[in-house]
């Protein structure tokens, strides 16, 4: 297993509220890595301060280190924005942005400057096959984002994270607004995925996470209780805590 | 009495009080239509003064006017729409934003004759620009800022964070963000907003009293530096200083005033519905 961003004893605080303790933890690269548990658990903020998404958020504190391919990503001088195109985001409800399908798809391209129209009309296909959404598009490019239905538009968001070209993806439960079919769709797209990128996902229910996880990570009021390969954290937990959780004890 | 009848009282009340609002604004315009109606005619809109003012037009103070409000515009809007950028987007909360904030507040507050001997000591004697156009429109300018500053402020407040972050994660900087999204969404409600300030600018006679406004001038002004006539006040000038002024010449150049200063505000009115039925969230 390849790493691709190791998390090194990272504890971070809301003002004086603790939401991560002391979290260490490989994340392997192309594969699929769930962060589940009950809310509250830290798994939105750990997600969000590896792309540093977090500092946009006033009165936080931090420690501890967060390695992209050995690079410290906190160092001083390190590029945040080169970073977020490096680590795309998909949050919980679809946010289109105000535009055509076309338009948000090629934000993040046209952020960056590029203004080749060829190169986008490529990212744009290449984009929304990948999100399973292009057969459904294809016709109403120029429609705005907004008229497509939520499934769509949270597939939509998947792509314009992927118009990038991203290392590293994260989901933060991408399907809790969605539907049953249109989340099997988002789930399928994560599963073609992974071959290309490497996807930390919080799932919406600990059904998802099984059905997703190539590995595991489970969280409890800012700790990480246990971290394991495959499938063997809903099976065989060796944590009570996490057994517990599991088996719907709690949570 | 039962509660019914409380409660018929009551909305009755209520009712009444909701038509005193309209009554004045009927009653002022509906009078001025009235008797000033037959003053307009093409004349009356282009010609100079004449006779002391008692005949011809009223063609420079209209001009002075339209350019008195283009001059404002051309200074705050600018300043305004930059400073609400500055702090809805970039401030902190540190005691410098919060003595911007209070400072903005207060400036609301300020009666407009204090603005008009501001506008002359600074502009007028202190920067030498004389009694001219450069000189009133940036003191109607600085009389205008707190509401663009506020109007843009809360627009720009208005559109979701959400938009923010995520231009944030697809590597876009802050100033990105504001650039293609914040501000085309925040547009139609900083529209408005410099409209209702330019239109209370058009109107005022008290700023420009001391900074622009010419007694009688029966020409048009030929550079920023010149003085010109002004709607606000030669109507002041008309009503009171000049006796045996006609009744439909008064009236008819408040008619004048009035329309333009509420198509200003019909367009306010009409930028903003048209804006928000095409908005996206």
């Amino acid at each position: 297993m390849v790493v691709k961003i190791r998390i090194e004893r990272v504890s971070y605080c809301y003002g004086d509220k603790p939401a991560l303790r002391d979290v260490t933890l490989d994340v392997p690269s192309r594969a699929v890595t769930v962060f589940f548990g009950p809310a509250g658990g830290g798994k939105t903020t750990l997600l969000r301060l590896i792309n540093r998404l977090n500092d946009l958020v006033e009165g936080t504190r931090m420690e501890g280190r967060i390695l992209l391919d050995g690079q410290d990503i906190y160092a001083p001088g390190s590029d945040v924005h080169a970073l977020r195109r490096r680590v795309g985001m998909v949050f919980a409800l679809p946010l289109p942005l105000p535009g055509t399908v076309r338009q948000n798809v090629l934000y993040g391209p046209l952020l960056a400057g590029l203004r080749n129209g060829a190169r986008l009309d490529e990212i744009l296909v290449r984009s929304l096959t990948q999100a399973a959404l292009w057969d459904e598009v294809k016709d109403r490019l120029d429609e705005p984002a907004s008229a497509l239905s939520g499934g769509q538009q949270q597939r939509l968001c998947i792509a314009r994270s992927l118009a990038l070209e991203p290392e590293v993806l994260l989901l933060d439960e991408p399907t809790s607004g969605l539907d049953p079919i249109s989340t099997g769709k988002v789930e399928e797209s994560i599963c073609e995925l992974k071959r290309q990128y490497t996807i930390i996902i919080v799932p919406h229910s600990i059904q998802q996470a099984a059905r997703v996880a190539d590995y595991a990570a489970f969280f409890l009021m800012g700790e990480l209780i246990e971290h394991r390969p495959g499938r063997e954290i809903f099976t065989t937990p060796q944590d009570q805590r996490t057994e517990n959780y599991v088996t719907g004890r709690f949570g | 009495m039962n509660r019914y009848w409380v409660q018929r009282i009551g909305f009755g009340l209520l009712a009444l009080a909701a038509l005193v609002v309209v009554l004045p604004i009927l009653l002022v315009v509906g009078t001025i239509v009235v008797r000033g109606a037959g003053a307009i005619s093409w004349e009356f809109l282009t010609a100079m003064p004449r006779e002391g003012m008692k005949a011809g037009g009223i063609f420079p103070a209209i001009v002075g006017t339209l350019l008195l409000t283009l001059g404002t515009a051309l200074a705050a809007i600018p300043v305004g729409v930059g400073g609400a950028i500055y702090l809805a987007e970039y401030a902190r909360d540190t005691w410098l934003t919060r003595t911007i904030r209070l400072a903005i507040i207060n400036l609301a507050g300020i009666p407009s004759v204090v603005y008009g001997l501001f506008g002359l000591g600074l502009f007028v004697l202190f920067l030498q620009f004389g009694t001219s156009i450069v000189a009133g429109a940036l003191t109607l300018a600085i009389m205008t800022l707190p509401v663009i500053i506020s109007a843009a402020e809360e627009a720009l407040r208005a559109v979701p964070t959400e938009f923010r972050t995520v231009i944030a994660s697809l590597g876009g900087t802050r100033w990105q963000a504001v650039r293609h999204v914040v501000l085309p969404q925040a547009l139609p409600g900083i529209i408005t907003g410099i409209l209702l300030g330019l239109l209370r600018a058009a109107g005022e006679t008290a700023p420009i009293l001391f900074t622009v406004a010419a007694f009688f001038l029966p020409r048009l002004p030929r550079s920023p530096l010149d003085p010109t006539m002004a709607l606000p006040y030669h109507l002041y000038v008309i009503s009171t200083q000049v006796p045996g002024m006609p009744a439909e010449i008064q009236y008819g150049t408040a008619l004048v005033l009035l329309t333009l200063v509420l198509s200003l505000n019909v367009a306010a009115t009409m930028i903003r519905g048209y804006f928000r039925s095409r908005r996206q969230w």
